[in-house]
């Protein structure tokens, strides 16, 4: 029984991968390449294209593993051995739900330089690093902060928002309380802009689409600068994204927010069992069979992530 | 009432010490092969980019991978390489005729909706 409800559920996934497949065939150049998108890692910031994810995939294949050793440790009736690896696998999909936690929060709220509608119509997306923003100094007073003052709170966010909203225009920013300053920023290293959809003058072809040096420095901040709202695009949510198309970021959530329940829906399951063999529950039934059912539901999370891997992060 | 005519799972559920070692060390192999492709994968998406001329070549070749790893999931660690032959293609049979089918008719209709997408823009 437990096989054809796992080919039911291997059916669902096809068709959503495959519906994936079908839109990113409509959308070629603009879609999102795995290895621009998703470069970050904990405590060490960006680029490092893909590393998490597969260490994400490897601590989800061990975890596999560990239980494909309690299903045989089950085949010996050596109780021990199945708690041991059945508690092994449970943290191995703590683990690895808590990462796709950190993945999500990640593409939520998006890079530092976000996605850019340049001056001739043509959509970038940025890559390198942000020089530090180090205070806003305020030039004219508003209802909160006098002349002269200088912030350092909250900066970040606050610069993001006001050049989402296009409230900065030639490096002066207008703050909340209707207060100018002017901007305390490092330089950016590395700065690229990676042209995604075509415009007069910038093509996202591949031979033009990636624009270094000055000249990308020029058109990111004449954008970004420009007093205009929505030019400038951080994170993704459900109506827009800084990766690509629109689809793109619902395909993200749905699927892998699927997979992710699947998989913590795997963990609980794992949990009752697991308490069912420290209980003597199925050695007193003589054999380990729902260590056995649990275990393909297992493998089965993990077959899924092999394709998820490949279709969402590789190609 | 007993009846004779199911296959008892527990007569499939049991095996020896020796065996166990044996089966460990299959566990064990595909594990490390398991881990060699991921890692394969990760290095080959790293150092070829998707603008040079020989991605396509590696496309298709994460596209093996994919399929080689799924096949050592399904048949070792699911153990449905050593079930009975029967209930193999049951499982196995319909759903590649009706996966192949899907992608087939997605990407016709894909290649079709484009060009109507590329006649109005």
């Amino acid at each position: 029984m437990m096989w054809f409800f796992l080919v039911s559920d291997a059916l669902t996934f096809g068709g959503l991968l495959i519906a994936y497949g079908f839109t990113r065939h409509d959308c070629l150049e603009a879609w999102p390449i795995g290895e621009e998108t998703f470069n970050s890692m904990p405590f060490l910031g960006h680029g490092y294209p893909l590393v998490y994810v597969a260490l994400m995939t490897f601590i989800l294949i061990i975890s596999s593993v560990t239980m494909v050793l309690a299903v045989e440790a089950g085949h010996r009736m050596d109780r021990k051995g199945v708690t041991k690896w059945m508690i092994a696998t449970i943290i191995g999909g703590f683990f690895f739900v808590g990462s796709q936690a950190w993945e999500w929060y990640h593409f939520i709220h998006g890079s530092e330089f976000g996605k850019i509608e340049l001056a001739d119509g043509s959509v970038a997306i940025v890559k390198g690093h942000f020089g530090e923003i180090k205070n806003f100094t305020v030039t004219e007073a508003g209802n909160h902060h006098k002349k002269g003052d200088i912030i350092k709170e909250d900066i970040m966010h606050t610069f993001q928002h006001a050049a989402a909203a296009g409230h900065i225009t030639n490096g002066i920013i207008t703050l909340h309380d209707g207060s100018k300053a002017t901007i305390t920023k490092e330089k950016d290293h590395e700065l690229t802009l990676i042209v995604k959809k075509s415009g007069k003058v910038n093509k996202a072809s591949k031979a033009k689409r990636r624009i270094t040096g000055a000249k990308a420095e020029k058109l990111y901040y004449e954008a970004l600068y420009s007093g205009e709202a929505n030019r400038v695009i951080y994170g993704a949510n459900l109506k827009q994204n800084e990766y690509g198309p629109q689809q793109y970021a619902q395909f993200f959530f749905f699927i892998t927010g699927f997979h992710g329940f699947h998989v913590f829906s795997g963990v609980v399951i794992n949990i009752i069992i697991c308490l069912g063999v420290v209980a003597g529950t199925y050695h007193k039934r003589g054999h380990y069979e729902m260590v056995e059912k649990t275990g393909l539901y297992w493998h089965f999370v993990d077959l899924v992530w092999v394709f998820v891997f490949t279709f969402f992060y590789l190609l | 009432m007993e009846r004779d005519d199911l296959i008892e799972y527990s007569l499939d559920a049991h095996h020896s010490e020796e065996k166990g070692v044996e089966i460990r060390k299959k566990i064990y192999k595909v594990t490390i092969l398991l881990t060699l492709v991921t890692i394969v994968e990760v290095v080959l998406g790293a150092v070829i980019k998707q603008d040079a001329s020989i991605w396509p070549l590696v496309k298709w070749t994460f596209l093996a991978l994919t399929i080689l790893k799924a096949g050592y999931i399904v048949m070792v660690f699911m153990h449905l390489g050593d079930e009975r032959k029967w209930l193999r293609y049951v499982i196995l049979v319909p759903y590649f005729i009706f996966i192949l089918y899907l992608i087939f008719i997605a990407l016709w209709e894909a290649t079709a909706i484009k060009s109507v997408l590329n006649f109005f823009s």
